[in-house]
């Protein structure tokens, strides 16, 4: 299975399973979606459990925030993560604080699918890597997996999670990665990141789309004689700092990569938490190689912006001589 | 003639037929006959050069490009009326507008071959550029609308978007905006039957968008947007409204989207042939044409003539967009803002010293 696949193979299963589960967003019914990963469903499930919705983004969040509130579990498809922000009052204001402001009393077991991230020659705002924003509402989870597998598990876990998840969707490795994937339901659990390469002089870590340039780099390591050990974060919020801060103290050295722009973002947490679970440990500062703190630029421009395993290569290399 | 086509009444404004027969002689804009063959052979030069980006795509030459094929009627009209001091505020399908705006076909290339200096169109005046956010543009255009109003100018703000960009928050936004400012702006809605897959009926449960404008105290009216003299009346006589302190003017454009959304959708997989050739007997070119060939103001022989030089004209500006250059780092930073903060020309200057370190190593 390609993550397409196991995207749709786990709306699928949750949806087979489970009548209160609806789909719906612009394009994603008759069509499948503009990336196909719900091809099919809409004649397996009925279009009154899978439907293209009018072309409103607010609109498909604050609805799911009612769907929700009477118990349905909407999972809702933002068509690419730029076009998400007209739902931006929606998801700050309603959906992650309705369970709140109701005292538990209203869950919001909704779903937010958006595909993200660059590297596919598109239009503009078709490429950004907005994870920061979303990790920085207090009321969201936010998972970005890095291959069919962790997909298929962590859709899984999101749709059964009684609060609300925004699923962002690396699109840059859509049908990159195949993989053996089990047909029947299991969970990958939201919260847990997994050491994907084990090492001994210096921690990666990355998601997402950065994981294949991370092993690239990790490769290219270990012909200059370094060790590295990469850690697929899964989750971005809530943050595994365990693991993060079990590696440090192995490895005393710490790089985040981020598609993302560097300024206030996930590799700035990272960081944090790198001095504030193992100080004592750390060989060198923790590094970010991370987006310019600029837009992405259109794709004649795009190499300049993207993370290489080269880029990395020689940060690792930086962070060792350090 | 807003009263008279009222969208309460259910009318559409058509002026000749699916053959270019006039139907409606008392709304018939008076053009002469060099303005008629400009208009027509605008809207020629326009759809040779979509046709053509199409197949650029296909060879790999350029990247997404949405195509206009089917709906050059409306930009075709409005890039008659359009003043030189006239806003234009688009969304992404109005090629012809921009080309009457004054920006060449080089410089859309450029953009679509994936540069933000194609967005700079240099010798457009008050022009926007490309807004790819659905319905977000229609805001600005209220915005401009207030400027004119504010500084007593005498010009008039044209603004596009599809049907399925009505059902954003921001069209009725902008209308409402727009109403309560009496803003001299020109809402036109290429309603093209599609947003992407989704059909007309899915969007919304209203018959037809003209109506909406009852709601924020404005003019509308529904026109067939495939009939360049329907087109042309709607586009003076909302100009005349405008320009005269009236406030906006909602124009819905009946038209269909002969393409497909952009070159990454495949139309077949939401619509059939049968449809698609219900609707080629409207297109907007074959009418004019059929008018002007019964007139005797064109004929097939010239047509024949004109378009390889068209071609030529067009491939010259792809081929000069495709020796536009590289790319430089500096391009990715100078414009994020007016003056350039220490903290991003450090992280260019790094950028630097790893693209040297790269070059070493190799």
């Amino acid at each position: 299975m390609n993550m397409v696949n196991a995207i749709n193979n786990a709306l699928d299963i949750k949806m087979a399973e489970d009548k209160s589960v609806i789909v719906y967003g612009e394009d994603v019914g008759v069509e499948g979606g503009v990336f196909r990963v719900t091809e099919g469903l809409q004649k397996k499930h009925g279009v009154e459990r899978i439907f293209d919705s009018p072309l409103a983004e607010s609109g498909l969040a604050g609805t799911a925030v009612g769907m929700a509130a009477a118990g349905l579990r909407p999972i809702i498809e933002m068509q690419f993560s730029g076009f998400s922000y007209p739902a931006f009052n929606q998801i700050i204001s309603h959906v992650s604080r309705m369970h709140n402001r109701s005292r538990g009393k209203y869950k919001q077991a909704i779903v937010i699918r958006m595909p993200y991230g660059g590297g596919i020659n598109a239009l503009e705002h078709h490429s950004e890597s907005a994870e920061a924003i979303w990790g920085h509402i207090p009321g969201l989870k936010v998972v970005i997996p890095s291959n069919p597998h962790d997909a298929k598990g962590l859709l899984i876990s999101s749709i059964e999670s009684e609060d609300p998840v925004i699923y962002m969707e690396p699109k840059r490795i859509y049908r990159a990665i195949k993989q053996e994937v089990e047909e029947s339901k299991f969970a990958v659990p939201i919260g847990k990141a997994k050491v994907i390469h084990k090492g001994e002089d210096i921690t990666l870590v990355a998601y997402g789309a950065m994981i294949r340039e991370a092993q690239k780099a990790a490769a290219l390591a270990k012909k200059e004689g370094i060790s590295v050990e990469i850690i697929d974060l899964r989750t971005i919020y809530p943050i595994d700092r365990e693991t993060i801060a079990e590696s440090i103290k192995k490895t005393g050295r710490i790089i985040t990569v981020t598609e993302a722009p560097k300024a206030f973002g996930v590799s700035a947490e990272i960081s944090a938490i790198a001095n504030e679970e193992a100080f004592l440990f750390l060989e060198a500062p923790p590094k970010r190689v991370a987006g310019f703190d600029t837009i992405v630029p259109l794709p004649k421009g795009e190499h300049h912006y993207l993370q290489t395993a080269e880029k990395i290569l020689y940060e690792i290399i930086r962070t060792v001589k350090y | 003639m807003f009263k008279e086509y009222n969208p309460i009444k259910k009318k559409r404004l058509q002026i000749i037929d699916n053959d270019g027969k006039v139907i409606n002689q008392k709304l018939m804009p008076k053009l002469d006959d060099k303005q008629l063959i400009k208009a027509y052979k605008d809207m020629l030069f326009a759809r040779t050069a979509d046709l053509m980006i199409v197949n650029y795509q296909r060879q790999g030459r350029i990247y997404t490009y949405p195509p206009n094929y089917g709906q050059e009627a409306i930009s075709g009209a409005v890039a008659q009326i359009m003043r030189d001091d006239d806003w234009l505020v688009p969304a992404f399908r109005e090629m012809g507008a921009y080309l009457a705006k004054g920006a060449s076909l080089k410089e859309l290339f450029i953009y679509f071959m994936g540069y933000e200096d194609g967005s700079l169109f240099k010798n457009a005046k008050n022009f926007l550029p490309i807004s790819v956010p659905i319905s977000s543009q229609l805001l600005h255009a209220s915005g401009i609308g207030y400027e004119i109003n504010y500084n007593n100018k005498d010009q008039i703000v044209y603004t596009f978007v599809g049907d399925g960009g009505t059902s954003e928050g921001d069209f009725h936004e902008a209308l409402n905006f727009a109403g309560v400012w009496k803003a001299p702006v020109i809402f036109i809605v290429q309603n093209n039957q599609y947003g992407i897959s989704t059909p007309f009926k899915m969007q919304t449960a209203s018959d037809g968008i003209a109506i909406k404008a009852l709601a924020y105290g404005i003019e509308g009216i529904q026109v067939d947007g495939n009939d360049f003299f329907a087109m042309y009346k709607a586009v003076e006589e909302s100009a005349k409204h405008a320009s005269g302190g009236n406030g906006p003017v909602l124009i819905e454009a009946v038209t269909y989207r002969k393409g497909a959304h952009t070159t990454s959708d495949d139309p077949t997989k939401y619509r059939t042939k049968e449809e698609e050739e219900k609707w080629d007997e409207t297109d907007p070119l074959k009418r004019l044409k059929a008018y002007l060939i019964a007139n005797k103001l064109w004929s097939e022989k010239e047509e024949e003539k004109i378009v390889p030089q068209y071609k030529k004209e067009i491939d010259r500006q792809f081929i000069e967009a495709e020796n536009y250059g590289e790319y430089a780092l500096e391009d990715v930073f100078k414009f994020m803002y007016t003056e350039m903060p220490q903290d991003i020309k450090n992280q260019m200057m790094e950028h630097e010293k790893f693209l040297k370190w790269k070059e070493a190593r190799s």
